[in-house]
């Protein structure tokens, strides 16, 4: 399996201190997927989650719709949660379905996390869907996409 | 109309301008006649006047640009303004076939129009029109903002690094820009233009890679004609992608909607009676903006280059496109009553060249900058024999011959040019100048490159810069037209998805269909990679003019396009 794809985490500077507080940051690689279409990585995402539905909303999803450079692509996540014993979200996981090893990033958070929101760089070799799916302390899933387009550029305008 | 008596009794020193710019005078046509006065008619003012210039692209004299007779919408933007050319605009905008606003506007009957009606733009003539409209209105009343690109385009401003544009602006009385091409004479360059000119650099788009903080200005506040203005700055998203990113290594960019809306609100909060965008995102771009983001008063357009006779109103939002290469000033003027917007005019002037008396001021300003490269300006290389124009989505009789001096002067089969959308035109008969090859081609990294590709990678090459113009959504668009290609034919199905356009390529020289894995020679420039190895393209160009004496270019039928 081609591993020059995996992920890369690189908050800038400032976000990594405010980060620190706010969620644990794990680049967890496992279990690993490494697929081809666009289909196959939502079949496994689907696997990965037991099948459970997928709510929408939530999620707030920021990336660029064009990558400035694929190498280290922005991504900002935020997911509404009133982050309480109670109520809070437990993790997120982020998905590249065109990438050899989808499985991007997951961030675990507690209600010490105060925000479930999170900042990271990764690395898009080629046009596709970024899919992060949040896991509330209920239970619940919920997901968001958002489609990147990775572009050889030029022709100036 | 203006008559010649009237133009010579304006004095020997401009009779002389006029001599040495090769500017012919036209007459009235039938019965049109227009004035200096006419241009500058307007309903009843506001409370404030809004001026727009954009595009410039550095064209410091008069010159003839013919619109583009292709340009398609797709998605949301299919077959509306400005995605509307020739007889579909003219209906659109009821104007009428022939007359100064069809020569202006649209490439219908280009060549015949251009001789009557002459050259446009030039900025000693933009700045008659707005001194005009400053003492007519007071200058306390009077916003002129600049929507980028305005210092690149042309050899003394490549010379100087927009320096000289820099010079106009200021005497100009500049208040605001935002940039694109400004970029590509790096960080280090825009960084110095921005603390050292008198008037503001905008751009609440643009941070710095590590602490992802504002490079720029995002907004700067106005008072005038006792209303608040706030103006934000839009510089052109996708820069590093369209252009060298390497320039700008530690800059990134992007849409930033959500940020534009905290600007607009900001505004707002701050006690802004208008919140005009000055934005150099592109028309599409901007309408969906428009769509999204809430409480902006005015977008005014830039980028694609078009220029509309009216505004498009984007729910309370409007919508103004001034156009290019100085041959248009916008004015709109706003009436504001309880710190709200509640009325507008609009004026898309037409800088006929002929009609206005330059500025002398900023004529000798203009001819201070030119005096150093003079003898290169004037150096004529040879002659057009049909229309050289550029713009148009997918090919231009320019570029076609920029296409065929890079296949000779480099030996290879195919060649790559890209779609740029500045550049003037020249008519059959004109002199190919220095000057007017420099003014569709000089730019930081002009490297022809030589190298080898195979049919499937130069296919990957089309279909990833159509799906930059063709995307349904313009989000996801950016950069300008299609790659012009010497040497290959294909079609293009525009209704089609990313990887699904082109088909059907083929050698034009054999009339063979190029091979998916067969290696072919292929030479371009412009490429965004850095230390990029070659000769700059003018010098070909130059070369390959100065051999054939004449230049004469059959309408390019090489490319076929579906789906619009």
């Amino acid at each position: 399996m081609p591993l020059h794809l995996d992920a890369t985490l690189v908050p800038t500077r400032r976000r990594a201190l405010k980060l620190a507080g706010l969620a644990t940051l794990a680049a967890v690689l496992a279990p690993r997927m490494a697929l081809a279409t666009e289909a196959q990585v939502a079949d496994e995402i689907k696997k990965l989650f037991s099948g459970k539905a997928m709510g929408e909303g939530k999620i707030k999803l920021d990336l660029p719709e064009i990558a400035e450079n694929g190498l280290v692509v922005p991504i900002n996540l935020d997911v509404e949660s009133p982050m309480t014993e109670a109520d809070f979200v437990k993790s997120v996981h982020v998905f590249a379905d065109g990438n050899p090893l989808p499985q991007v990033l997951t961030y675990r958070f507690t209600p010490e996390s105060g925000k479930a929101s999170a900042s990271a760089r990764m690395r898009l070799a080629q046009t596709q869907n970024v899919i992060a799916v949040a896991e509330m302390s209920n239970g619940q899933l919920y997901s968001a996409k958002a489609q990147v387009k990775v572009t050889i550029g030029g022709c100036g305008g | 109309m203006i008559s010649r008596r009237d133009f010579l009794s304006a004095g020997t020193a401009l009779a002389g301008l006029l001599a040495a710019s090769g500017t012919g005078l036209a007459q009235a046509v039938g019965g049109q006649s227009l004035t200096q006065a006419d241009l500058l008619k307007f309903g009843k003012s506001g409370t404030f006047t809004l001026l727009h210039v954009t595009d410039i692209h550095a064209q410091l004299v008069p010159l003839y640009f013919r619109e583009p007779s292709t340009n398609l919408g797709v998605g949301d933007a299919r077959g509306v303004p400005p995605h509307l050319t020739d007889v579909a605009f003219l209906n659109y905008f009821g104007l009428k076939p022939g007359t100064r606003d069809a020569y202006s506007l649209t490439s219908e009957d280009f060549t015949q129009l251009a001789r009557t009606y002459g050259r446009m733009g030039g900025v000693d003539r933009i700045a008659a029109l707005v001194k005009a409209i400053r003492a007519e209105r007071g200058a306390d009343k009077v916003l002129l903002l600049d929507g980028g690109d305005g210092l690149q385009g042309s050899w003394s401003s490549l010379k100087t690094q927009g320096e000289d544009m820099v010079k106009v602006f200021t005497a100009l009385g500049l208040d605001a820009m935002v940039g694109h091409w400004e970029f590509t004479y790096g960080a280090d360059r825009v960084t110095e233009i921005k603390e050292k000119a008198p008037f503001a650099f905008l751009a609440q788009n643009v941070r710095s890679t590590e602490w992802q903080e504002p490079v720029f200005d995002a907004a700067k506040t106005f008072e005038k004609g006792g209303a608040k203005i706030a103006v934000i700055g839009q510089a052109f998203p996708r820069t590093p992608i369209a252009n060298p990113r390497w320039m700008i290594p530690d800059w990134e960019f992007g849409i930033r909607e959500e940020e534009m809306q905290k600007q607009v609100d900001a505004a707002r909060a701050g006690g802004a009676d208008a919140v005009v965008v000055l934005s150099h995102n592109g028309f599409d771009v901007d309408r969906k903006m428009a769509s999204r983001v809430s409480g902006i008063d005015v977008i005014l357009t830039a980028h694609t280059h078009d220029a509309m006779p009216r505004v498009v109103e984007v729910g309370k939002t409007l919508l103004v496109a001034t156009g290019s290469h100085g041959k248009f000033l916008s004015r709109l003027d706003l009436d504001v009553k309880d710190r709200k917007v509640t009325g507008y005019r609009f004026q898309l002037i037409p800088v006929f060249s002929d009609v206005i008396a330059p500025d002398p001021d900023m004529a000798k300003l203009v001819a201070d900058i030119r005096a150093p490269y003079a003898k290169d300006l004037a150096r004529e290389l040879g002659r057009a024999d049909s229309l050289l124009y550029r713009r148009g989505n997918f090919n231009g009789t320019f570029d076609d011959m920029i296409c065929d001096a890079i296949m000779k002067e480099r030996d290879a089969e195919i060649a790559l040019s890209p779609g740029f959308r500045w550049g003037g035109t020249l008519l059959p008969g004109d002199p190919i100048t220095f000057d007017a090859v420099a003014n569709a081609t000089a730019i930081t990294y002009p490297a022809c490159y030589r190298t080898t590709m195979t049919g499937k990678q130069l296919k990957e090459v089309l279909e990833d810069v159509a799906d930059n113009i063709f995307h349904p959504d313009p989000y996801f668009q950016g950069g300008g037209d299609m790659v012009r290609v010497g040497g290959v034919g294909y079609a293009i199905d525009v209704s089609q998805g990313a990887g699904q356009r082109i088909s059907d390529l083929t050698l034009l020289k054999t009339g063979k269909p190029l091979e998916a894995d067969k290696t072919y020679t292929v030479a371009g420039w412009a490429s965004i990679a850095q230390n990029v190895e070659g000769p700059p393209v003018w010098e070909l160009v130059e070369r390959y003019v100065t051999d054939a004496k004449t230049v004469k270019i059959a309408p390019n039928a090489s490319v076929k396009v579906t789906g619009a």
